[in-house]
């Protein structure tokens, strides 16, 4: 696995994202959710909630839960934690977290998780 | 003979309040019992076709209309398989040699025999009639069963349809006790003009002294009632000639006293206790009538039990409902084997007659040896109130309450104890119920009984909260059952309540989420007060960490409140929740639906074809909703605003149906078209949903215009109902439909049109201000201290001196609204949040998959996607489509209406995955 190369993908600028919503990306063929937080840092998850099954977990809404940046599914609000993808409703139950960075030129990149 | 103990059968002749109560006392300590219960079947044998309903409130019949609302606890009790409900069963004998009921023949059925165990006799009381000539005329009525009240309506109607000598109906109630005073209360209601004809020298003669009945007859006369007293009804005449001809017309008094035209005649002279069963079967009757029975309500036969108003215990019959609970308590205890015996009777009773408060307690007469009376009365305010206090003045022995009987809930209790302090400062009319009752409860004994109706001490109410960590009133209203009949405690039962749990050091919690301690009607105040615009300033200096879908929402609607503005704008589009980040609503599949504003149900033909053709452009099914509009569903995030300009161009807007804000105000077409209607219903429910169009609120608000008292527009299922009079309007407020349905209340009557506008505005924004997250008008007013009449306080009156405050906030209101579609489509930085992906903003959700189904597109189900492909369909809007494959694996024909195979279209090529390629 330590070989695999990483494939970073442009998707937009981070001027382009509104603190503390989400947007959704396709990475790869791969529907990604993608947030700004209000410390400035980005999160990205799968955009698919497990729950539902529909593509949908980038328009949820941003928060916290005790010391954990979350997101809560629009359609059945269940709460997942951004940084490791865990539902902390059901922790049987998690999303893909997928690598994000931002380069010098202010453009956010995405790169699939495996 | 099997070894096995049979089971034990227990047949109840009658099917009123008390056999329900005996019923469910039973199945309660079965249950209870568990794997020891004993193996019982219970047979109810009832002579009205109905299950039993709340008799108590008949009168409220009048009002809702609805049989159903009489309804007796859970209705699951009569679908349990260890107890039978026979409806329409009249008993005709007793065999206490065989034990055996027979019923008798009727609408082409046998009559049948039924064996017992044990035998609870439950037939209640019927009517009493006096020796009246021309009793039995047409238009006498009684009151007594729905069926009375039924027939009693039926035949008022047909008085209004063909109006005698020009003037409106009148009518006579005979006999002004309890039951006269509901039935008058009934014929008012019906729009009667109302007589009422009582033989003693004043109203309610068992339960009020000479004071209380003359500040009774003040009140009710007030109210239009006419009140005759000390007169004897000697004959009622039937109508020689005219339509009515037979019918009673006429009634003439005694002694010469005169007479009255009258058009229906109401006896509601007492009540005799339908014994005749058990004089047949040869069982002991008292002098006055009922079936005689030891306080553990055992005849002489020991087969044989009596309950409710046809027992005769301890010498003699109870005609109230709460004496009549105890004996089903008692007698359920003793047919399990338990030693319960009759407490004695406690005829304290609260009753509310033509909306007129009256209470009377303990010895209200004040015939005991040496009793004092302290009497309170005030005819400007129309209140009486009298304490009757042993010799030393101390110990309190009875009491009667006219006007305002709110301090009955703490002074019952106190029945035979020591009232400490001044007694007359427990009659303070203005310190309010809950004032009294908080009084109350801290010299409120263990042992005294807080709920008369279903017998439940203050220890039980305590012990709720102790023990079984009830932490509400809510919880032990369902855990004691105090409170849960007719509810004239439930002010003394919340106290005790909240003093418990504060004793218990439990927070009575109202907190919003973990971000914030305070309640949305809380921080509804600090925003108003501080002037906060942003929920960053909002959490950072009342609050904890950023946030989540509880509070975020709260703290939009608050902002859109105070502040008005495009829900949208700046940091606030962050708070909202999908539905309301987007204007629309999200659908199982991750897309929308769109319902533009149709203000009152009222569309133009070519508004109707500007629907069609948007829903047609865009694929998306089109559905009637309940509120008169109509939804348009499967419009994709990326496809909204364009949907939206469409609709916008043909002079639409957002019908707000994804936000805590006004829905619909649903009509009927009123005077305008319909025959019957009195008011334009069409033109004032535009006018409201208009002035009230974005209103942001706890919960979602309806409303609902009748043009008349059809009520075709199911007014009072909505949370502002307003209903057309000849005079003007009614309002009607806190209905509801959903979960748990309820009947809007009365707030107002007959109000012309710019008053009825004033009392909404003011009625909503105080809703705004002060309801709960997701509470809506219903349990806000049960939950508003002093309920619904504090709301028509505050509305009407301005007891709280908000009103200019209220109308203020709402002339905002309307003054800053902004039709949000269109305000957004005007707004290059929120149409960019309409992308379907960052990177591809035009492109579809390629996992969307739809099949046809008569005539229109639903999202596939996930057994259909995993079929995969069928004959192929084409979507001409660009969403994947599949069609599903028969049960036989048979190629599918796709269905009349849909264009498919055409050349040069994509088609559909469904593998694991579903995808759009070109042919």
């Amino acid at each position: 696995m330590t070989a695999a190369a990483t494939t970073w993908t442009p998707v937009c600028r981070y001027v382009d994202l509104e603190p503390e919503r989400g947007v959704a990306a396709l990475v790869d063929g791969a529907q990604v959710a993608l947030f700004r937080l209000h410390d400035g840092t980005l999160a990205a998850v799968d955009h698919r909630d497990p729950f539902s099954g529909a593509n949908v977990l980038a328009r949820g809404l941003v928060g916290t839960r005790g010391d954990a940046a979350t997101v809560a599914s629009p359609m059945y609000k269940q709460v997942f934690d951004l940084r490791t993808g865990v539902c902390l409703d059901d922790p049987s139950v998690a999303v893909r977290v997928h690598a994000v960075r931002v380069d010098d030129a202010g453009t956010v990149l995405v790169a699939v998780a495996g | 003979m099997s070894a096995l103990p049979a089971r034990r059968k227990i047949v109840v002749v009658g099917g009123g309040m008390v056999a329900h109560r005996f019923v469910e006392s039973l199945v309660t300590r079965l249950d209870d019992a568990g794997a020891d219960a004993p193996d019982v079947h219970v047979t109810v044998l009832a002579e009205e076709p109905r299950a039993p309903y709340d008799r108590v409130q008949l009168t409220s019949y009048f009002d809702g209309r609805d049989p159903a609302a009489l309804s007796l606890g859970d209705a699951g009790l009569w679908d349990r398989p260890d107890v039978t409900l026979r409806r329409s069963e009249r008993v005709v004998e007793v065999d206490r040699g065989a034990r055996t009921v027979r019923t008798a023949t009727g609408a082409g059925r046998p009559g049948r025999t039924y064996p017992y165990d044990d035998l609870v006799l439950a037939t209640g009381s019927s009517a009493f009639v006096p020796p009246v000539e021309g009793k039995d005329l047409p238009g006498c009525f009684v009151y007594r069963t729905l069926d009375d009240v039924a027939a009693l309506r039926q035949y008022v109607e047909t008085l209004h349809a063909r109006p005698v000598r020009g003037r409106p109906a009148r009518g006579a109630v005979i006999g002004g006790g309890l039951l006269g005073l509901e039935a008058a209360g009934a014929l008012r209601a019906l729009g009667v003009e109302t007589h009422v004809v009582e033989f003693a020298p004043r109203l309610m003669p068992l339960q009020v002294d000479e004071g209380g009945g003359e500040a009774l007859r003040r009140i009710v006369e007030g109210l239009g009632v006419t009140v005759h007293t000390s007169t004897a009804t000697k004959r009622l005449l039937p109508a020689r000639r005219g339509s009515r001809v037979g019918a009673v017309t006429r009634m003439d008094f005694a002694e010469d006293a005169g007479g009255l035209d009258v058009d229906v005649v109401v006896f509601a002279a007492g009540v005799r206790p339908r014994d005749e069963l058990a004089r047949a079967c040869g069982l002991d009757v008292g002098a006055r009538g009922g079936v005689v029975v030891d306080s553990s309500c055992r005849t002489a036969d020991p087969q044989v039990w009596a309950i409710g108003e046809v027992a005769c215990i301890q010498g003699r019959t109870l005609g109230l409902v709460a004496p009549g609970y105890a004996m089903a308590e008692v007698a359920t205890d003793r047919i399990l084997g338990g030693a319960g015996s009759f407490p004695g009777a406690d005829l304290s009773t609260k009753l509310k007659l033509l909306g007129v408060d009256v209470a009377s307690f303990g010895d209200a007469m004040g015939t005991t040896d040496g009793a004092l009376s302290v009497v309170l009365a005030d005819p400007v305010c129309g209140v009486y109130a009298k304490l009757v206090l042993s010799d030393d003045a101390r110990t309190l022995l009875g009491g009667i309450l006219v006007g305002d009987a709110s301090a009955y809930a703490s002074l019952r209790p106190m029945l035979g104890r020591e009232l400490h302090g001044d007694p007359m400062s427990w009659l303070v009319p203005d310190s309010g119920a809950g004032h009294q009752a908080e009084r109350g409860t801290v010299a409120l004994p263990d042992d005294a009984s807080v709920c008369s109706c279903n017998n439940v001490s203050a220890r039980a109410v305590r012990d709720a909260v102790r023990h079984d960590r009830c932490t509400d009133l809510a919880a032990v209203k369902a855990c004691t059952r105090a409170g849960t009949s007719c509810g004239s405690c439930l002010p003394l039962v919340k106290a005790l309540v909240t003093t418990e749990l504060e004793a218990a050091g439990v927070e009575v919690s109202k907190a919003l989420c973990e971000h914030f301690d305070l309640s949305r009607a809380q921080l509804f105040d600090v925003v108003r007060v501080t002037g906060i615009t942003s929920f960053s300033e909002l959490v950072e200096r009342h609050g904890r960490g950023r946030g989540c879908d509880i509070c975020k929402p709260v703290v939009a609607s608050v902002l859109a409140s105070v502040h008005h503005g495009h829900v949208l704008e700046g940091e606030r589009a962050a708070l909202q929740d999908t539905n309301d980040h987007v204007l629309a609503n999200i659908q199982k599949d991750g897309t929308y639906s769109v319902v533009p504003r149709i203000p009152g149900g009222e569309v133009t033909p070519d508004g109707l074809i500007a629907i069609g053709a948007v829903a047609k452009e865009f694929g998306l099914y089109t559905k009637i909703t309940g509120g008169q509009r109509i939804d348009l569903f499967g419009a994709r995030i990326e496809q909204l605003p364009a949907v939206w300009s469409r609709l916008v161009d043909a002079g639409f807007e957002s019908g707000h149906a994804y936000g805590k804000s006004l829905r619909t105000v649903k009509s009927c077409v009123g005077s305008t078209w319909c025959r019957y209607g009195v008011q334009d219903a069409v033109g004032l429910a535009v006018a409201l949903e208009l002035r009230y169009r974005g209103l942001r609120s706890p919960h979602k608000l309806k409303l609902g215009v009748s043009g008349c008292a059809r009520e075709c527009a199911e007014a009072r299922g909505k949370d502002v109902g307003i209903i057309a009079t000849e005079n003007g309007w009614n309002l009607y407020v806190g209905g509801n439909g959903g979960f748990t349905p309820r009947h809007a209340r009365l707030l107002a009557e007959d109000l012309d049109t710019a008053t009825l506008v004033r009392t909404i505005d003011r009625f909503l924004m105080y809703y705004v201000r002060t309801a709960d997250r997701l509470q809506r008008t219903a349990p806000w007013l049960d939950d508003v201290e002093g309920g619904l009449e504090h709301v028509r306080a505050v509305v009407l009156e301005d007891s709280l001196g908000i009103a200019a405050d209220l109308d203020a906030a709402m002339d905002a209101h309307v003054d800053g609204y902004v039709d949000e579609w269109r305000a957004t489509l005007e707004d290059p930085e929120k149409l960019r949040r309409f992308a379907a992906f960052v990177n591809a903003p035009g492109t579809a959700d390629p996992d969307l998959a739809y099949v046809p189904e008569r005539g229109q597109r639903r999202p596939a189900t996930p057994a259909e996607r995993e079929a995969g492909p069928g004959d192929p369909v084409h979507d001409p809007h660009g969403n994947t489509a599949v069609t599903p494959v028969r049960h036989d694996g048979s190629a599918p024909q796709p269905l009349p209406g849909r264009r498919a195979h055409e050349p040069d279209d994509a088609v559909l090529i469904a593998g694991p995955r579903l995808e759009v390629v070109s042919r």
